[in-house]
């Protein structure tokens, strides 16, 4: 495309960058065999960064506590396997269902605010679930977490090898499958409508929106998602802790879409991998010595390149000829 | 009947000492929120190398407390003007968001930096012999230092009060806190007027960590530890208020306090408990404000 | 009977100790062409605030054809047939001429909500958008950011979005204030092609755009509805060139220099 376009109207056209993005992402189970569980957490949070992306990029909901929603979906998920409900896949939509409550209930405290009184909201709820889920450990486990989970076979066939071949393609099956999804929500009135309720939500009350109950649709989606992140997090790994529902992960998220780009759905697929590779890159570092690189990016972000890598990416391309314009 | 009186000293004193140094750690963020709306999530930072520059002076040149409190105040006064030029002139009338995502960067590396050059521990400060020593007081045995916090933050608060409501800068600073571009419109250099406010602002907070020294335990992690406590105050006291502040602290130090003693299982989240229902109750007000 | 589409009772509201809007009694009909006037502070954006449900009175009550609307939000009075232009556009600046309308139409057609179609197979609503946007002689600009079309051009886009809400009643927040003098004959052209059944109330400063376009005039006063009636008539009352004039000799007053 190279004239300007209605760009919100045209958001269901698939670009062929996208077939390069997916084929690469699969391609990686052939060409690094041996990173396969790090490949396997990269789309995790990925799927957890989309999640995010939906209601902050897209609604302009900011959350400092999105960890909350991972974190009930990774108990649940290994709850539910402890108790004997092994079959994976409906393990984890149940773990998303039940995530997907949690923001019902929350979201309208949430959605309520605006900014600092956001953030500030945000942040205490997931504060207090954590402590929450810290006393109780019969639940959770406490400070142990939950260990032991045991799946079926996936599909009844493939079992769960040691080498993660079944986990990496579990992850990518629910990744595609909710990404697809979400492609499909932003671009239909509803997802145009959040966009225009991100940016003047005033003016969307004076159209008649019912901007409450459309934001909390957001919110709601966003939870499921997020919870079913955790649950496949929990069942690839065999566990749940307290690290799922911190407020260090809800913070990584936003630093991994920020990173990517907000707002563009791929922001989060292309910023959870390169904050994890370079975390991986540095997982022999000091932790603290961790935190100059994770403050410098923010800093950087922000300041010059508020696109984030998939900001950047664009403007690069749209010099080329034929290149897309934004 | 001794054994409640007991607890009410108890939880009196240390609840109001531990408001205090809330108070002055977060006053500072709580005007220059006022001011110019920017969420800086940095600023438990200066509070924190305030407190590691104090002790520091102390142990390598043997600085009285006292002396090297003023020391640390001045440093960070000064440095905290410089950061305030390189990092935050971008940021004004920048969604909150971007605010926010900018100041955890430099948060971050504020932390990082404070590993590199005093490591991981916790350090911990001599405390002179009369704040250490201990005092009888309504039954209970109880360490000076915390009376002498809880007077000398009585003391500050006059000082701020006098310099907010009597004062000709206090008097343009509430005006900008009011109405940034009226103020600027009667002649009010507001650019400069925010300098002085940030710089009076981290000075407090170094103040405030220097202090409480005793209080909230110097450690890399200090400027995220408390990072939520003094925004819990600020989003509790709305932009700009100081006088709520000073409540909003010492009515969550006491709360904090007596949540821990009595019920210690719950006592960690008794705060956010304590915030998220303010919010509620406050939300139209807030929201209001908000959206000027 | 021509009822009232739009009626106020004995509206009140205080902010702190200032009382803004006292026991007002408003009452638009089907095809009426009402003029707010009044001096700065006379309580005109507060009247409006009311209306559209920006702000809730301390009593009195609101009408919306017929129907008690006082407790209602601004988004279900808009669904009620209450629809409003601003005096500084505020539109999705970031958003093409044609996805602003669209926005409105969607949510006006009941289609805002859906998820599981894409907004351009929505083609009732790009239709409907597209007719009433080359109404407006803005078919050239469909694909426009609202931020690359003049001032004059985005307030035509304002009130493409109020008219496709299918509205009752139509209030015009100084729908000239802030345009260029050469395109302010357009939207006074377009004002006077609205549908003549449209209950329209214009809030405005400018006599020249009062005397052409209303037939009802309402002047406020520190609050209060201080005279109501003609133009003509309300024109030449003394009390209403006393209080909206403050005293200025009436010849060389806006209203005598536009005559003029």
């Amino acid at each position: 495309m190279t004239t300007v376009g209605s760009t919100l109207l045209e958001r269901h056209r698939v670009r062929p960058a996208e077939y390069v993005y997916w084929i690469a992402l699969a391609s990686v189970f052939f060409l690094f065999p041996r990173n396969l569980s790090l490949a396997t957490s990269i789309m995790v949070m990925s799927l957890f960064a989309l999640s995010l992306d939906l209601i902050l990029g897209f609604a302009g909901v900011v959350s400092f506590g999105h960890a909350a929603f991972f974190g009930i979906g990774s108990y649940c998920a290994a709850q539910l396997a402890l108790h004997g409900w092994s079959e994976p896949i409906s393990g984890a939509l149940i773990a998303g269902l039940a995530a997907m409550v949690f923001a019902l209930v929350v979201g309208p405290l949430v959605l309520r605010f605006t900014g600092l009184p956001q953030i500030m909201v945000t942040l205490a709820i997931g504060i207090i679930l954590y402590e929450a889920a810290n006393k109780a450990s019969s639940i959770t486990g406490g400070d142990d977490g939950l260990g032991g989970i045991k799946l079926m076979p996936l599909f009844g066939t493939f079992e769960w090898t040691a080498y993660g071949q079944t986990a990496f393609w579990y992850a990518f099956g629910w990744l595609l499958l909710l990404f697809i999804a979400l492609r499909i929500v932003i671009a239909s009135p509803f997802g145009v409508s959040l966009q225009g309720l991100r940016e003047n939500t005033l003016r969307m009350r004076f159209i008649g929106t019912p901007v409450f109950g459309r934001l909390l649709r957001a919110y709601a989606m966003s939870g499921f998602v997020a919870g079913v992140a955790g649950a496949v997090s929990a069942q690839v790994n065999k566990f749940a802790g307290l690290d799922m529902l911190s407020t260090d992960r809800s913070i990584d998220v936003l630093v991994m879409l920020i990173l990517g780009g907000v707002g563009k759905l791929y922001g989060a697929l292309i910023g959870a991998p390169v904050y994890m590779l370079v975390h991986h890159q540095a997982s022999e570092w000091n932790p603290f010595h961790w935190m100059f690189v994770v403050g410098g990016l923010l800093i950087f972000v922000v300041m010059f390149a508020r696109g984030g890598v998939l900001g950047l990416l664009e403007a690069g391309l749209g010099r080329l000829p034929g290149g897309r314009a934004q | 009947m001794q054994e409640i009186l007991s607890a009410t000293s108890f939880i009196a004193i240390y609840g109001l000492s531990y408001g205090v140094v809330l108070f002055l750690i977060s006053i500072g963020l709580v005007v220059t929120m006022g001011l110019m709306r920017v969420v800086n999530m940095a600023h438990g930072v200066f509070a924190a190398w305030g407190g590691y520059i104090m002790v520091n002076m102390m142990n390598a040149w043997g600085a009285s407390y006292y002396v090297a409190m003023v020391g640390a105040i001045l440093v960070i006064a000064l440095v905290s003007v410089l950061v305030e030029r390189i990092f935050f002139f971008k940021l004004y009338g920048a969604p909150e968001l971007e605010q926010a995502l900018l100041t955890i960067g430099l948060a971050f590396i504020g932390v990082a930096s404070l590993n590199l050059a005093f490591g991981p521990d916790i350090v911990a400060a001599r405390l002179p012999a009369e704040l250490g020593a201990s005092i009888d007081f309504a039954g209970r045995s109880v360490q000076a230092y915390r009376l002498f916090i809880i007077a000398f933050g009585a003391a500050v608060m006059l000082v701020l009060w006098y310099i907010f409501d009597r004062t000709s800068f206090g008097a343009r600073l509430r005006a900008a806190v009011d109405n940034r571009g009226m103020a600027a419109a009667v002649g009010i250099n507001v650019r400069r007027l925010f300098s002085i406010a940030f710089a009076l602002g981290s000075g407090l907070a170094a103040l405030g960590s220097a202090i409480g020294v005793a209080v909230l335990p110097l450690e890399p992690m200090y400027p995220l530890k408390y990072l939520v406590l003094i925004l819990i105050v600020v989003a509790m006291s709305g932009a700009g208020n100081v006088k709520l502040a000073a409540g909003v602290s010492l009515g969550l130090g006491v709360v904090d306090t007596a949540g821990r003693y009595f019920h210690p299982e719950i006592g960690s989240f008794l705060i956010y408990i304590a915030m998220l229902v303010y919010l509620m109750a406050r939300g139209g007000k807030l929201a209001a404000v908000h959206a000027r | 009977m021509s009822t009232n589409m739009l009626e106020a009772r004995g509206l009140d509201k205080h902010f702190g100790a200032l009382h803004v809007t006292r026991s007002v009694d408003l009452s638009v009909t089907a095809g009426a062409r009402l003029a707010l006037i009044g001096p700065n502070g006379a309580g005109k954006s507060t009247l409006v605030g009311l209306l559209t449900g920006q702000l809730k009175p301390d009593s009195g009550q609101i009408l919306l054809a017929g129907r008690d609307v006082t407790s209602e939000s601004i988004e279900k009075r808009t669904r009620s047939g209450l629809a409003r232009t601003f005096q500084i556009n505020n539109l999705f600046r970031g958003l093409t001429v044609l996805e602003n309308v669209f926005l409105a139409v969607s949510e006006r057609l009941g289609t805002a909500g859906s998820q599981l179609r894409t907004a351009k197979s929505c083609t009732e609503v790009i239709e409907k958008a597209e007719q009433l946007l080359k109404e407006l002689e803005l078919g050239n600009a469909l694909h426009q950011r609202i931020s690359e079309i003049s001032y004059g051009r985005q307030r035509l886009v304002e009130i493409a979005i109020a008219l496709s809400l299918s509205p009752r009643v139509l209030l015009l927040d100084e729908p000239t204030a802030g345009i260029p003098a050469g395109e302010v004959a357009r939207v006074m052209e377009v004002l006077e092609a609205l549908p003549a059944e449209l209950a329209i109330v214009v809030i405005e400063h400018d006599m020249h755009v009062v005397r052409r376009f209303a037939k009802e005039i309402v002047v406020l006063a520190q609050g209060a509805v201080l005279a109501r009636g003609l133009p003509q008539e309300v024109m030449a009352s003394d009390e209403v060139r006393r209080v909206y004039l403050g005293g200025v000799d009436p010849s060389k007053s806006v209203m005598g220099k536009r005559r003029a």
